[in-house]
């Protein structure tokens, strides 16, 4: 059997701002081909977490490993070839073209003016077709719905190319249908192409049904575990305040008490 | 994308083409009245029916043209690295304060000198101490403004701050006004005026090395300019060091717009209107193509509106400022009724 080999590894972690801790004792490790969702209420502290693990804000305590190197190691540009990101806030640019989106995604790799080699541009190809983006190549990203942008940005993420991949709540402003297309083609990207995917999320029974692993962010334990385990030890019956929803264990859903 | 970059050959054969035709009106067009033919032979050395035209068009017109390539295309360039760096389609060196502050530092150079009457002691008012004291001041405020832009993610509260160092500005420079001397006041208000002429050689050359510097720094900026175009959480995750990288495109943007203004006046619309214009033509986001295009356009712009100026076959010559804002402004309302949104 092959060596285990850990993508990334978070110990005793605090997270937040100078002042005060949003959320402690973070514990969790992830290998290649898993797919894991961060659950947790409004304000716990899931983006800050996916923030602090994309090297986008410092941590206050504790270690994050990637690839079995500690995040302050690293120097902006090899930390780029570890790890994407899909971040909720709008890109800067919606004139952007969807290619010119996917394309920057190289950037890591390109020389200092960001010429294209044959890798790279094998790289675009693969990401563009992966997510079957071929028809929209050429349009504005201002042009494009909620669900294609976030396809394409999740499309540009792959293009970079790294072990490891975060998206900040990739479902928030999808219908339904999308929302599903969107989590499916991450559970593809992790298992056809060994990535190790982690996001935030507020589809809690999407993520049951379709995740490897769940971290949950309660403010004290923060249980991780396949999503079976999770349901078996109860742990999503206190995530809300009981009078308001349900965890129904044998759906794996929430219900609203009437 | 390199194939765009050949795609585009052809507009960049087209750019360069006009530039030149636009260079050659310009310098075949002044107060003074020089047949076509004669301004050719007196560019190749040739004969000409009277000596004087070969001065004029040799020691006058030459540099002008040249002047107005240089501010126009840097204009131009630190418009579009501005648009980029804050993320916002109205941002230039006159919205952003930036050409208030160069004012700032010429007024209390030009104006104050009767204050600090040091100054005037040492002759400092030479041109070398006209484009520091213009070029620190556009400093100041571009720092400020970067300041206020780590701290306010707003970019209307940025452009409005801009606004308020433009007022800000005025006013000191009214009360400094308040207090100089006619002659001074005079220098200052035709500088302000903005006039791409009456640069010596020397003068053109000291301005050609800075804006030169600053092309370098775009060019050198301009993978980090792209990164940009997906904002600054995600340049950085794209190994882009923020600190750095801003702090190499506000020097560039300082070089340029704080130079120009010193040397040629606050010269407005030409750094925000310009990058929108080649965008027109030039449909790509992709700043190895746009650092050039918007360089090109600029300088061509820039030329016909000095030639406009000049009121061909007249004596008098119109401030450059008046022009660059009546082309300018209404090119920003049609963009803006046409596409209903300034995109960047």
């Amino acid at each position: 059997m092959e060596e285990q080999k850990t993508t990334i590894e978070v110990k005793s972690l605090s997270i937040g701002y100078k002042n005060y801790a949003v959320a402690e004792n973070i514990n969790f490790e992830l290998q290649p081909k898993e797919l894991c969702a961060i659950i947790g209420v409004n304000g716990i502290g899931k983006s800050t977490l996916l923030r602090t693990l994309g090297k986008l804000q410092p941590k206050l305590s504790g270690e994050i490993l990637v690839e079995k190197q500690l995040l302050e190691n690293y120097n902006p540009s090899d930390f780029a070839k570890q790890t994407s990101v899909v971040l909720t806030e709008p890109i800067a640019s919606k004139n952007l073209t969807v290619k010119e989106l996917i394309t920057l995604g190289r950037q890591p790799y390109t020389n200092w003016l960001g010429s294209l080699t044959a890798t790279d541009k094998k790289y675009i190809v693969e990401s563009i077709q992966s997510f079957e983006l071929e028809e929209f190549t050429g349009k504005k990203c201002h042009e494009l719905s909620d669900g294609q942008l976030q396809r394409v940005l999740i499309a540009r993420a792959m293009a970079q190319d790294t072990p490891l991949i975060l998206l900040d709540e990739p479902t928030t402003h999808l219908d339904l249908y999308h929302k599903v297309q969107i989590l499916k083609l991450l559970q593809q990207l992790a298992h056809q192409y060994s990535k190790t995917i982690l996001f935030t999320t507020h589809e809690i029974d999407l993520a049951i049904q379709l995740c490897d692993k769940i971290l949950i962010l309660d403010g004290q334990e923060n249980p991780f575990a396949p999503p079976c385990e999770l349901i078996k030890e109860g742990c999503f019956n206190t995530l809300f305040p009981s009078e308001m929803v349900k965890f129904d264990a044998k759906t794996g859903t929430f219900k609203v008490n009437k | 994308m390199q194939s765009k970059a050949k795609s585009y050959q052809f507009s960049f054969i087209l750019l360069l083409g006009v530039l030149l035709f636009t260079w050659f009106l310009n310098i075949s067009s002044g107060s003074v009245n020089i047949p076509i033919k004669s301004t050719f032979s007196a560019l190749f050395n040739g004969e000409v029916p009277i000596d004087s035209w070969k001065y004029i068009i040799w020691n006058y017109r030459i540099p002008k043209a040249f002047t107005a390539i240089l501010v126009g295309g840097g204009l131009a360039l630190s418009g579009l690295l501005m648009q980029t760096l804050f993320r916002n389609p109205l941002a230039g060196p006159f919205v952003l304060g930036i050409s208030s502050g160069a004012s700032l530092g010429a007024a209390l150079l030009l104006l104050g000198s009767s204050l600090l009457s040091g100054f005037a002691v040492f002759g400092f008012l030479n041109d070398v101490s006209l484009v520091i004291a213009a070029s620190l001041g556009s400093f100041l405020v571009l720092l400020i403004v970067m300041l206020v832009a780590n701290r306010v993610r707003d970019t209307m509260a940025l452009l409005i701050i801009g606004l308020m160092f433009g007022s800000v500005t005025s006013a000191i420079v009214s009360v400094l006004a308040y207090f100089s001397d006619a002659e001074q006041l005079q220098r200052f208000i035709f500088w302000s005026y903005g006039s791409v002429g009456n640069l010596s050689w020397n003068q053109l050359i000291l301005l050609a090395s800075i804006v030169f510097i600053g092309v370098l720094l775009s060019v050198f900026s301009i993978k980090k300019l792209n990164a940009f175009l997906l904002g600054e959480n995600y340049a950085q995750s794209l190994g882009v060091s923020l600190k750095k990288s801003r702090l190499l495109i506000i020097i560039a943007t300082g070089l340029l717009a704080g130079s120009i203004t010193a040397f040629a006046g606050p010269i407005a619309f030409v750094g925000l209107a310009v990058p929108h214009l080649t965008r027109q033509l030039f449909n790509t986001m992709e700043h190895k193509i746009l650092v050039p295009a918007v360089f090109f356009y600029g300088a061509i712009l820039m030329l016909l509106c000095d030639t406009i100026a000049q009121l061909p076959n007249s004596a008098s010559v119109l401030p450059i400022n008046a022009i660059t804002s009546l082309i300018g402004a209404p090119v920003v309302i049609w963009l803006l009724v046409r596409k209903r949104k300034l995109l960047f």
